[in-house]
């Protein structure tokens, strides 16, 4: 088991889940506000870019791509 | 042992780009060939999609091909594998080939630098989904038929409890089991494509299929078992909701997969998942000067029966040269390992993979044929779809400048310019553009291999170097045994 904060709100994953494996496992469909609506998986594997997230101050990860580690602070982002 | 130590001094030195079905392959070739191998992937683990896996969270019944997977990854211990990988640079000039790669968590900020040097290289880079816009597709809740995969199989969920699944192809079917088996209910499979072109396409040379026909019957009994409807001639054209997905539009899809008028119905549901079929990742192979050749319908990485691209010293194997599928990409990394390793064709230990690779390269060809896009497809769409994702450009805004020249078209909407670089709306973007009187050939050619921070480029100090490229002729061969390992 893994403990994250999403917008400091804490959510639990299992060991080895990607950051957008935690999201969607918590019920949670959308991360990313775009111009047009929220986002968030949409490829799953690294190609469009939906799914980015901050993760410990980092802008621009992709949830689909990186593991979820113990204690990762991942928030929203916005842009266009 | 290092690869160099295994091999001896003066081997041949094969870098390895993919750590899917084609490169595990090549690598295993390579290796039986002697040389001395440094694979590459992007991943955290190798196997590519079709393997896509984690150790704990995997259910082995979304697993096909395993025990294959697990042999070629044995004899890696006598290589230098570096996954997490992104290459950013890729070079081929008199005879040397140059990869620059930073190796680490995805999209971190200190990712360590790394070069590799090597006589020759095999290009294994795949495919991702083609998914086609539809009304209501950026809403959460609709992802590509691919992610639906991904997320089931590496980390066990899936984005919704009732799915819809929707496109053309074969791949279909594994996503739809993948999703039941994750805990979704799958509403239903809508294929595009119609019962003739199914006929065309698998019907007549069955055996053509050979391993694949034990997969697809497995996967039409787990639809069976899970009661899940397969219908044809079918998709879904728009997609319900406000915030998220709350339903979907079905319509009947004619033979050019326009949708018949009155056949709408509307189908609840919370997620979708598109899939209309793959695009190659030629970025890797762009850079290295390799010529590509195709149309609209597709654009692949040129061969010759040595699975050599136009480049000396650069191959390529798998999705990038033709979309058929792991057993051909299996079978063309092995031969272009092999080759790239100095290896012969009328070598024995090549009869199993040319074999095969001829028997999948015409079911390959069945497939387009049968489940290939057709262009009706756009009838669906409504001025105001969003067509590029990243830079929300809708479809009116790119027929509105279709007769500019593409560069200009570009510029002027943004479309294909945002974070994925025209990787997921290329193929809609050339269609609208084409519908609309213009000329959209060339909506490939991205300088962005890579995303990679610039900080870490500035860090490492040096630049990248894009080859562009003019189309070649591409032929085929082969020969009839089954398919072995090459040890």
């Amino acid at each position: 088991m893994i403990r994250i904060t999403v917008d400091a709100e804490p959510l639990e994953g299992r060991d080895g889940q990607t950051i957008a494996g935690v999201l969607i496992g918590a019920g949670r469909t959308a991360w990313r506000s775009a111009q047009t609506g929220d986002r968030g998986v949409f490829c799953g594997i690294g190609v469009c870019h939906d799914c980015l997230v901050t993760v410990n101050g980092v802008e621009g990860v992709r949830a689909c791509q990186r593991e979820a580690v113990d204690g990762d602070r991942v928030e929203r982002e916005v842009r266009a | 042992m290092t690869g160099a130590a295994a091999a001896g001094a003066g081997a041949r030195r094969v870098a390895i780009l993919g750590g899917g079905p084609a490169g595990l392959a090549a690598a295993q070739a390579a290796l039986a060939a002697g040389a001395e191998v440094t694979l590459l992937d992007e991943g955290g683990r190798l196997g590519g999609q079709y393997w896509r896996h984690h150790e704990q969270l995997t259910d082995r019944r979304l697993q096909h091909g395993w025990a294959r997977f697990e042999r070629l990854k044995g004899v890696l211990d006598r290589a230098e594998v570096h996954t997490g990988a992104s290459v950013w640079s890729a070079e081929a000039s008199d005879g040397v080939v140059r990869l620059r790669a930073v190796v680490g968590p995805a999209d971190a900020t200190s990712r360590t630098a790394l070069e590799i040097e090597a006589d020759a290289v095999v290009v294994a880079t795949g495919a991702h989904d083609l998914a086609l816009p539809v009304p209501g597709w950026t809403l959460p809740g609709v992802t590509t038929a691919g992610a639906a995969q991904a997320l089931a199989k590496r980390d066990g969920v899936t984005v919704g409890r009732r799915t819809v699944v929707s496109g053309a192809g074969p791949f279909l079917l594994p996503v739809a089991q993948s999703l039941a088996i994750a805990g979704s209910e799958v509403v239903g499979v809508h294929e595009a494509s119609r019962i003739g072109g199914l006929a065309a396409g698998w019907l007549p040379r069955p055996w053509q299929l050979a391993g694949k026909a034990g997969e697809l019957v497995e996967y039409v009994g787990a639809l069976a078992r899970h009661r899940i409807p397969y219908r044809i001639g079918s998709g879904v054209v728009r997609v319900l909701g406000t915030d998220r997905v709350e339903g979907v539009v079905i319509a009947a899809l004619d033979a050019d997969w326009r949708p018949v008028p009155g056949s709408e119905r509307e189908v609840a549901c919370d997620s979708v998942a598109l899939g209309h079929g793959f695009t190659p990742r030629l970025e890797v192979a762009i850079a290295l000067g390799a010529a590509i050749e195709g149309d609209r319908r597709g654009r692949f990485v040129v061969v010759d029966d040595t699975q050599r691209t136009s480049v000396s010293g650069v191959y390529a194997a798998g999705e990038i040269t033709g979309i058929g599928g792991a057993d051909a990409a299996l079978a063309e990394g092995a031969v272009a390992g092999f080759m790239a390793a100095g290896g012969s064709l009328d070598d024995d230990r090549m009869r199993g993979p040319l074999a095969v690779r001829r028997r999948m390269g015409a079911f390959a060809a069945r497939l387009e044929r049968a489940h290939g896009i057709r262009p009706g497809w756009t009838s669906w769409l409504a001025d105001d779809t969003v067509i590029c994702r990243c830079e929300n450009v809708t479809r009116r805004t790119i027929a509105d400048r279709a007769d500019a020249p593409l560069r200009a078209m570009k510029l002027a909407t943004r479309a294909g310019l945002g974070a994925c670089q025209g990787r997921t709306c290329g193929r809609a973007v050339e269609a609208i553009v084409a519908e609309a009187g213009g000329s959209p050939e060339g909506f490939d050619r991205r300088p962005v291999l890579a995303p990679v921070r610039l900080g870490e480029v500035a860090a490492l100090g040096r630049g990248s170097t894009v080859v562009d490229t003019e189309p070649a002729r591409c032929d085929d061969a082969g020969t009839t045994v089954a398919a072995v390992d090459v040890q």
